[in-house]
Parts: structure tokens; sequence; C-alpha cells
């Protein structure tokens, strides 16, 4: 028997009744199953990309470009195409993504699916603003073309839409041009949490990407103390366009033991990376792949969690409630005894997402990394959940693998109704069953 | 300069794709043969968008053999001279799902065999002038022994790499490299739903495909493991051999 895919956080484990590999987007029959998600490369941290019990499409080999203009820069391609894949082909003729992830390794259909964002949100929005059109199967045997313009309801839907509107076949997307390769990167010192959003504040003014550390095992006043990260293209043409891409730096063979990451070695970790800078500022140039993708060097490394898996907490509130509520929720989460060393503070600005479903909204966005530990833990997440929802603010399904269902429908009450009228009867995944099953509603 | 010029036929499967890619990469010229319209067309816009220099097609059955004249003439048409010819079409099944069938057996053969022995020969006589090219031929380690499980197919991989043996000796005098490509089970729509131990990814196997085409080599056992595992089946008496269940 083949292996059940996983999601990036390995939690919730899952058993798929049936794994197909799609060969071609265009051959994908929605007729022969009766429950069934398309996935792509799993990074996706909960269970939005699993179907206990149903079927998992995996589209991974649809991976085709259909056309890609190199004047205008306007690129379609099968749904499965990955990001590191597009990047080898657009950026030596001077293309980059509008919007990118901290991984490559994402499919344009998950980069729709999600509605992702990026350290450029408050320039560009999200993901979904640079897709021009779409093509969607769905269960009546049609492959729709869905854009702004045709299918407007069903675009709208399918955009942050987790994969349930239909079958993403391929995507239309705009580029950004850009002239080098190479970043410039500055960093600086916060020693707490509302220097850090001041000067996440000041930063956004003049640059293009921004995002922030956290050391979130930090107490009272040092609470939220962290590193303010910004960056952008150089402009002046250099020649690294055509430059060659790494592949990966290492590769984590096995699971790790579960104390490998516990709060003790995350605690000392934090530490460490928080002092390593010695000035307030330090500023460095740095090819695209260190800055967007630091990560990617090493493959698997979700391993390093273990057996139990890790989870990701992310979560906005409106700007006005945006400081307090975040020394709540951090506060929160280390009464709950949760450790995170990849803790990340970004303020999403205020371009909207043609995506009804979309997760961004104007306001702070927390996201934090954890090794599961037990009901503390999960105790600890419920109450953030609340916290947040008192501020009209919400989760990221695509990190999801707990909210509870009615803490879901009041997080997204004002477009969930909407929404579920364009679901495809075929589609469904293991976090839209979690998330619709009936519980009593929350006031 | 002119560029590389490489003819697919086949050009839609799982171990084409990634070789027509590196290929394309380098700015080759291509010429595809395949016989579902749609694939073929994504598979074009791809190779273009991924750097080919130029890239023609042409829908085809192999088991068409009438076309075959037609498929090398297109060929030379776009190519002029051609620098790479990769056979790589073919199609899996287990013996059982064919045992009680005999004419699906048979068409079995004819994909598998008959028309790669009447395309390798057309293009080596097209090629024959050239005095330089290669012409690769997918075939499969199964074609080694004849076992229980999938005798037709092996059967049918046998006899392209017996044919390939002997044009090799034709054309090495001429400048024409004959090269026989057996990768073990590689990750296709081919193997899909047919779980495999040592299963290879198509990427893998396409690199070794197109550094032994690079380099001139004439016998390509790809991952590279199978050149010992099959060294030591090869080894295995046949008394032995007919117990085997798989």
């Amino acid at each position: 028997m083949e292996q059940s895919p996983t999601s990036w956080g390995r939690y919730p484990q899952s058993h798929a009744a049936r794994i197909v590999d799609a060969a071609w987007a265009h051959d994908v029959d929605l007729s022969r199953y009766q429950s069934v998600i398309a996935y792509g490369l799993g990074r996706s941290y909960g269970d939005v990309c699993l179907n206990d019990g149903g079927t998992v499409l995996r589209m991974h080999r649809c991976d085709r470009i259909l056309s890609f203009d190199r004047q205008t820069g306007v690129l379609r391609a099968e749904s499965g195409l990955s990001i590191a894949d597009l990047l080898r082909i657009v950026v030596p003729h001077g293309w980059f993504v509008a919007v990118t992830p901290g991984t490559k390794f994402v499919t344009l259909g998950g980069a729709v699916a999600n509605d992702i964002h990026g350290k450029n949100h408050h320039r560009v929005g999200t993901f979904g603003r640079h897709v021009r059109s779409l093509g969607l199967r769905r269960s009546d045997g049609h492959e729709h073309r869905c854009s702004l313009t045709e299918n407007q309801e069903l675009f709208q839907a399918t955009i942050g839409g987790m994969g349930l509107t239909g079958v993403i076949t391929w995507v239309e997307i705009a580029l950004i041009p850009i002239a080098s390769r190479q970043i410039e990167q500055e960093s600086l010192k916060a020693r707490s949490l509302g220097e850090l959003i001041r000067l996440t504040d000041e930063s956004d003014d003049e640059w293009d990407y921004t995002v922030s550390w956290i050391d979130v095992m930090q107490r009272g006043a040092s609470l939220g103390r962290g590193l303010v990260l910004r960056g952008r293209f150089h402009e002046q043409v250099d020649g690294t366009l055509s430059g060659p891409w790494k592949g990966p730096l290492l590769r984590v063979p096995v699971q790790g033991p579960s104390w490998l990451l516990s709060p003790l070695t995350i605690k000392a970790f934090n530490a460490v990376w928080y002092n390593r800078q010695l000035s307030r500022m330090s500023r460095t140039n740095m090819d695209l792949e260190t800055f967007f993708y630091p990560l990617d060097g090493v493959e698997r490394w979700n391993l390093l969690y273990g057996q139990r898996g890790m989870m990701q907490y992310q979560c906005v509130v409106p700007s006005e409630a945006g400081e307090d509520t975040m020394r709540r929720i951090l506060s929160t989460m280390q009464g709950g005894g949760i450790s995170s060393f990849l803790a990340v503070l970004k303020k999403f600005g205020t371009l909207t997402s043609p995506g009804i479903m979309s997760f961004p909204r104007p306001g702070l966005t927390l996201t934090l990394d954890m090794p599961i530990t037990g009901r503390r833990m999960f105790d600890a997440l419920d109450q953030c959940d609340r916290i947040v929802h008192g501020v009209g603010g919400r989760v990221y399904p695509a990190k999801d693998a707990r909210v509870p269902a009615a803490m879901f429908r009041a997080m997204y009450a004002d477009v969930i109704d909407r929404f579920e009228a364009s679901i495809d009867p075929a589609m469904s995944s293991s976090f839209w069953r979690r998330v619709t099953s009936s519980t009593k509603a929350i006031s | 300069m002119k560029s590389l010029s490489v003819v697919v036929i086949g050009a839609t499967s799982g171990i084409a794709q990634p070789v027509a890619r590196a290929y394309a990469s380098r700015g080759a010229t291509l010429f595809l043969v395949a016989r579902n319209a749609e694939a073929l067309s994504t598979t074009a816009s791809d190779l273009l968008a991924r750097g080919a220099s130029r890239v023609e097609t042409m829908l085809a059955d192999v088991q068409d053999s009438v076309r075959h004249d037609e498929i090398v003439r297109a060929a030379k048409g776009t190519c002029g001279s051609i620098d790479v010819v990769l056979i790589a079409h073919g199609v899996l099944r287990n013996q059982q799902e064919i045992d009680h069938d005999v004419e699906e057996m048979l068409r079995l053969f004819e994909v598998n065999a008959t028309s790669v022995l009447s395309l390798a020969q057309r293009f080596g006589l097209a090629m024959e002038s050239q005095g330089t090219g290669t012409i690769a031929v997918i075939t499969s380690v199964a074609g080694e022994r004849g076992r229980r499980s999938l005798y037709t197919y092996g059967a049918s991989k046998a006899a392209v790499s017996h044919f390939l043996a002997g044009m090799r000796g034709r054309y090495k005098p001429l400048g024409i490299n004959v090269l026989d490509i057996r990768p073990g089970p590689v990750d296709t729509p081919m193997l899909a739903g047919r779980p495999q131990p040592l299963i290879a990814t198509a990427d893998a196997v396409a690199r070794d495909i197109v550094k032994a085409i690079d380099r001139g080599w004439w016998l390509l056992y790809t991952p590279w493991y199978w050149r010992f595992v099959m060294a030591v089946v090869r080894l295995i008496p046949e008394r032995i051999m007919m117990r085997l269940k798989f």
C-alpha cells in the first residue's frame, strides 16, 4: 500500500482510501470520485490538504507551462507547477512571482487554494490578486474558465477556497519584473513588542518586503523582542539573473527524537539567534533564495519535530487592537507552555483579495511553529482563538489542524454562507468536515 | 551554430518528458510524436517555455506502421540532420492481465516491439549518411530474464534489446551510436496503481539518459544499481528461475 499523503505538520494522521496521481490536468475527471481533494506538495500545515477515508488526487505531475510571454511576464501553467520550477524558468528572463511564501516548494494550485501571502503583502496583497484567470474542473464534467469577468463568483470562491470548489487545472498569473537576484536586507533589533511594531510601520513605508522574527520565550518588558527584517531587490542590472540555483544543503534523514525541539532547546536557540546580531542594525546583500527561502536548504526539516509532529498557529487581528492583543496571545501561549523558535509577525496591508474566504485582513498577523505537546497546548490555543475572535480577527485554515468548528464558523461568519454555495459536491477534505461538523454556536 | 535536434517518439510518456525538458533547456529543436492531441500540444508549449528553440509535433499512433515513413520524413524536415532520436513509447501489462486475451497480448508486443523495430530501422536508414547521431531506445531490465508475471512484456523488451545489439554493430562504423536504455521501475503514470520496491523518479532516470547520450554509451542501466542487480539475476539458473513467483 502506498503511504498516505501527509501535511507539513504531520498532524493529524490521516489515511486516504485512495491515492490517485493525475497525469494531465486536462484529464481530471471528477465523476469518478465521491469525496476528493487535490494535493500538491503537502506544504500546508494542518488538514486542508488531507482527506481521511476519501480520495487524494495528487497533482504534482501536472506541471507543464502552457504559455509564457517573456515580454509581458504573463505565465499560464498546469496547477501542479511548483514555484521552485517556475523560478528557474522565469528569473533568467527578469521575472519573479508577485507573491511568494517562505518556501518555494508549493504548487500554483496550492497558492491559489490557500490564497497565500508573503513578506510584501503591504505592497501587493495576496497571490490571488495576481491571478488573471484559472481553469476549474467541476463534477458537472466541465472545465470552467474563471476570472474577474468570467464565472466571477466561482473565481472568487476558488481563491482561498481550500480546493473545495473543484480541481484547479491551470492558473494564469502576472509576474513582476526584477533586474537582479540580489536583495538588500536590513535587520533591526527591537527590544520590545512596541518597538518592533513601530519599526515595522516605519519599514513598510520604504521597503517592499518586511517581516519580523520574535523571541517568544521572553516575558515582561522584553516580551515580543525580536528582529525586524526588511528587504528589496537591487534595481541595477548586475548579470545575476541567470545564476545557478542551490539544491538542498542538507536532508533530514529520519524523524528526530522528541527532546530535540523542546522548550529548553528552543529557548537556547532563540537567545542565540537574538544575540547573534550585536549591533542595532545590520545590512547585507543576499541572493533571493537566501532571503525568501532560508529553510528550503534543509529538506524535510519538519521531521525534526519527531513522532508527534508540529503545528502552526497563524492569526490576524485588526491594527487598532494589534499590540495589546499580540501581548495577550503571547502571554497565553507562554502560560500554556508553548515554545516556538519560528515566530513571525507581519503587518498585512489594506489591499483586498478577490477571494471570498481569503485569510488576510488589514492588521497584524502572528505565526508560530510549535511542537505538539498535549492538552495544555490545545487549551491555550483555544483561548487564543477566543482572544482573536473577540477583537474581530481570525485564524488561517492553511495552517490549522485544530480550530473548533463553531469557532471557525464564527470567525468566517460574514462570508461562509456565500462560499458554501460554490463548493463542488464531489470535493471534501478532512479540514472541511472538521470545521463544518455541528457543534454549539459561539456567541 | 545549428541547435541540437532531437526527435522523441512517445513524447508524452513519463520518462520522455523530463528528457525532452533537459534538451529544451539547452535550446534544442524538438520533433515530438504522440497519439493524444491535447497532451502533445501541452507538452510542446511546455518545452517551448522551457527554452526549446523550436518544437514541431506530429499526431500519430505507432501501431499504424504505414505512417512510420511519414514520421521519419517529417522529422528530417524539421531537424535536417537528426542528432538524437529517442524511442520512448510503450505499454505495461502484467501477464495475468492479458493471459486469457491473446489478441491483447499480441497488441502489446506490436506496440512495444514491432513498432519499435520498424521505427528504429527507418530512422537508422535515414540517419545513415549523417555520420553522426544517436538512436536511443527505452527497453527494460524486465527484458533480460523470462519470468512468469511479466513474460509478454519481457519478451517485447528482449526483442528490442536483441535488435539494438545487431543495429549497433551495423551503425557503429557509420558514426551512429545505438543506445539501449534499461530502466528499473520508474515512478510514472505507466506504473500507477502498481506499487514497486526500488522505484526511481523519472527525473533521475532522465538525467541518466541524457548523460548516456552525451557520452556515447551503448547500454544504460538506470538507476545505476540495476547493472549489479541484473548481473546477479543473469546468473540465476533456469531451474531456480522457473520456480520464482515474481
